[in-house]
């Protein structure tokens, strides 16, 4: 058929599609951030917040904390990257799905495990001995804890296909064990160590939730002023400044991890992920296990004492404070604990199901629909992502606010922002498998007697199927635990899981402290189940794993 | 198990003595009590089919793996529990392993970088061993720009820069199309022999060993089965395995050896080509054994021409490389007993 006799609708079909995406992110993210600036330009309040010498030492503060947990998390995470990707470990696929858990870990449920933890072994300064609960040691240990995952997934994942024969040819060569990381790993890891740290320190660079729950109110990071001025202080002048000087950081931050990534790639990865090498020797077995043991530690202890606590009840142990999770009592959420759990599943599930429509609209568009404008929606759908949650939901609820789109007392604003972070998760997964279609299946199909529309469906819907469920349940995960966003967006009457629990940590007395560690439990838990479906599902050799 | 052969170089102490070793990886053993010494100067091709332990022989010698039982030694030094950096020997790797990040100079001169040898020296050598494997001024050069045969002349220009006292080869031109691997073999053998040093060459194309070695080591499923110089391996191959895997053709069992009267039952037998006669069918009888020419393959210079001679029960396929082969049909052969080799009664 040539392009002149396609009939009118096949002309139009592309941008038909295409407009989901583009209008969906136009609406829900440019919009509301472009609010945000504008507030703060016509205001006029920015450069007055910036000249504030508070102001300095508030980014200041941010920076050097996000630095310095960048560097701790490297330090721990590349041996244990090591032992993952390089080391056939008995029980490795658990081994690997521990250390991972953490990155689909909601914040709150870190933090809440770390005061747990802290409380337990007396360093929250009520036995008079070492104090880290409120200090800045407790703000980098929970960003450890939360981004080894990082650096396990995004360097174990690189190393795996790093030939290991270059390595060992240095070592034939007559160079040393050290010589051969310095001189041979280390130049061909140098994309992924600094995506890695890349992300880490955006990450630390815009926490939240972690920050509020261990930091304590004497420390404060840029994103947490955002927060503070909007919801306590209603000085939205002043947080629409931050907002944009937040903004600015990440952008120049994330064109420049960019440019080295680009800088330092060679471009020369194994196809296929190399096996790991056995372990023979008890001198190997040590190395493994200092390698991998600092990374589990921080992740099992927490978690394991925020059971532990949830179901300490006076002296004993028992189910107290899960059957108190049922009972609206004076908690100061004016609801029960396990409605919250209950509206989570509900907002996650439409969250995961917004995500999977216009992320899986958007993969066909990515794929599809040609270099320049394919690249272009891929790129504009990450930058939520790299956007702190907290700019994102004072920004919904600055700019939703009048018909035809008063969403702020609506319940959909909450699935909505939330799908905003799962949508690149969804996209993500689905345009490898995309791209992976031979396109000779197609036309396979097509000699067959298939019309295009139905020889895409036949052969790109069955592949894609499997991936947009990895999609979801990513989504789904990460919408259980979202808080910075939510905590602006949610009604007070209808609080998530991740608002309760902070509510909850807030509050004093015993009795609210064991439900917050039960209703924790009970937020680990459901992650935990949607990260073994994502395990289950996603293919066996995916590069991103 | 077999004895094999030995080498010139074994139990004087000189050059490489690799005494009972074994790897075992779970339930298969990979490497089983190999024991070979190779010379100063020796250029030793290891022989054998896809996953019979030859590159692992190589790397438990260069201590990339440690083994489980066994020794490794050079001139009477124990070097088994040397790391591989430790140990003077230089291993060039199927697929060449050669660093991407690095140009060709930088990847040629990396042994001696850690060697800590001065740059200008370093840089007189790397230009010496590049002019040696035919890369003159390629030191600028990325990885990425290099042909097949280019990577692999630099990665064996990298094992040569630090002057190994040992040089393994593992299938060095495996990846290779046919012409260029023969080109490479004949300048492979010159560079060796050139520099005097010892050298372990592993391949599964008897031809390539042939080409470049002097001696051959046949391994099978983790042992050497065979070890000698190159032209008695294939005149005295004495295993049947042997003889089929260096290609000879002709290589009947027990039974119908006696029946063409080229054995005497007792044991497998090669019928080396020279051992084949055509007499034409005239002469069938008259000392010749009836046969019929059933296929005839133009192979360039000669063909080969596969004869159906009467047995026992039925015909003995044999096959003759000939210059002017006769037509399809009937024909009668004459088989010298002398040509015909007796192989080992088992293998």
């Amino acid at each position: 058929m040539t392009a002149r006799g396609r009939p009118a609708w096949r002309r139009l079909a592309w941008p038909a599609v295409a407009s989901v995406p583009v209008l969906f992110l136009a609406l829900f993210f440019a919009f509301p951030v472009g609010t945000i600036i504008g507030r703060g330009i016509t205001d006029g309040s920015v450069l007055d917040v910036l000249r504030r010498r508070s102001t300095g030492q508030l980014l200041w503060f941010t920076v050097w904390q996000a630095a310095a947990s960048t560097v701790l998390t490297m330090a721990v995470g590349l041996p244990a990257a090591w032992a993952v990707a390089r080391v056939d470990l008995p029980g490795r696929r658990l081994l690997r799905a521990l250390v991972l858990v953490p990155f689909v870990l909601p914040t709150l449920v870190v933090g809440a495990a770390l005061r747990a933890t802290f409380e337990r072994f007396g360093l929250d300064g009520s036995g008079g001995g070492l104090r880290l609960q409120d200090t800045v040691w407790a703000i980098l240990l929970a960003h450890l804890v939360f981004n080894v995952a990082v650096v396990v997934r995004v360097v174990g994942g690189y190393w795996a296909f790093l030939d290991p024969r270059a390595g060992e040819a240095a070592r034939v060569l007559g160079a040393s064990r050290w010589r051969v990381a310095r001189s041979v790993v280390a130049p061909r890891l140098a994309p992924a160590l600094w995506s890695a740290a890349g992300i880490v320190f955006l990450f630390c660079f815009t926490s939240f939730g972690v920050i509020l729950t261990v930091g304590g109110p004497g420390r404060p990071t840029v994103e947490t002023e955002i927060w503070r001025y909007a919801t306590q202080r209603t000085d939205f002048a002043t947080a629409a400044a931050l907002a944009i000087l937040q903004l600015a950081t990440v952008v120049v931050l994330v064109l420049a991890v960019n440019l080295l990534e680009r800088r330092t790639s060679t471009g020369a990865a194994a196809r296929r992920p190399v096996p790991p090498a056995r372990v023979r020797s008890w001198r190997r077995r040590l190395e493994v296990v200092a390698a991998l043991g600092p990374a589990l530690a921080l992740v099992v202890v927490p978690l394991v004492v925020l059971v532990e606590r949830s179901l300490a009840v006076g002296d004993g142990h028992g189910l107290a404070n899960y059957r108190a999770l049922g009972r609206t009592t004076d908690n100061g959420l004016f609801v029960a604990p396990l409605t919250a759990v209950a509206n989570s599943l509900l907002y996650a599930a439409a969250a995961a199901a917004v995500a999977v429509v216009v992320g899986g609209l958007a993969s066909v568009v990515v794929v599809h629909a040609g270099r320049r404008p394919g690249r272009a929606l891929d790129l504009a759908l990450m930058v939520p992502l790299g956007t702190s949650a907290v700019t994102l939901g004072f920004g919904m609820l600055l700019a939703l606010d009048e018909p035809p789109l008063d969403l702020r007392s609506s319940r959909a604003i909450v699935p909505i922002a939330q799908a905003l972070v799962g949508i690149p998760f969804v996209v993500r997964s689905t345009v490898p498998a995309l791209r992976a279609v031979d396109p000779r299946q197609r036309e396979a199909a097509s000699v067959l007697g298939a019309s295009p529309v139905r020889a895409r469906l036949a052969v790109d819907g069955a592949v894609v199927g499997r991936t947009l469920l990895v999609g979801a349940a990513f989504a789904f995960a990460i919408s259980l635990g979202e808080f910075g966003a939510t905590s602006f967006l949610a009604r007070p009457d209808a609080p998530t899981v991740p608002v309760a629990l902070f509510r909850l940590l807030g509050q004093p007395g015993a009795e609210l402290r064991g439900q917050a560690m039960a209703l924790g439990t009970v937020l680990a838990a459901l992650t935990a189940v949607s990260v073994l479906v994502i395990e289950r599902l996603r293919p066996r050799d995916a590069l991103g794993w | 198990m077999v004895s094999a052969g030995t080498g010139t170089g074994a139990g004087t102490g000189e050059g490489l003595a690799a005494d009972g070793l074994s790897l075992r990886f779970g339930a298969t053993a990979a490497v089983d009590d190999v024991t070979l010494a190779v010379a100063p100067g020796e250029v030793v091709a290891l022989v054998g089919p896809s996953g019979c332990g030859k590159s692992t022989l190589l790397r438990l010698l260069a201590g990339l793996e440690a083994p489980d039982a066994g020794r490794v030694a050079w001139g009477g030094r124990d070097l088994t529990r040397r790391p591989p950096d430790g140990r003077g020997f230089g291993l060039m790797f199927q697929d060449h392993a050669l660093f991407p990040h690095r140009t060709v100079g930088e990847n040629v001169g990396f042994g001696l970088q850690v060697q800590r040898v001065a740059p200008p020296a370093r840089r007189q050598r790397v230009a010496e061993v590049l002019e040696l494997v035919g890369l003159a001024g390629f030191e600028g050069r990325t990885i990425d720009t290099l042909s097949g045969g280019e990577a692999q002349r630099v990665a064996l220009a990298r094992s040569l820069a630090p002057s190994p006292r040992l040089l393994m080869l593992d299938e060095p031109l495996g990846s290779l199309d046919r012409t260029l691997r023969e080109r490479l073999a004949h300048d492979l053998r010159a560079v060796l022999t050139g520099l005097g040093t010892a050298a372990i060459l592993v391949t599964h194309d008897q031809e390539e060993a042939y080409a470049v070695a002097d001696r051959i080591v046949v391994m099978r499923a983790g042992r050497l089965v065979r070890d000698g110089p190159a032209a008695d391996v294939w005149r005295h191959p004495r295993l049947e395995f042997v003889a089929r895997f260096l290609g000879h053709d002709n290589v009947l069992d027990a039974p119908t050896a006696a029946a063409l009267g080229v054995g005497d039952g007792s044991c497998p037998v090669v019928v080396r080509e020279a051992a084949i006669g055509l007499v034409g069918a005239d002469d069938a009888g008259a000392g010749g054994r009836a046969a019929r020419v059933v296929d005839v393959r133009f192979r360039g210079a000669t063909s080969r021409v596969t004869l159906e001679v009467a047995g026992a029960d039925g015909g003995v396929l044999l096959a003759v490389h000939l210059a002017e082969p006769p037509p399809l049909g009937p024909t009668a052969v004459v088989l010298d007993p002398s040509q015909v080799e007796p192989l080992d009664r088992s293998t």
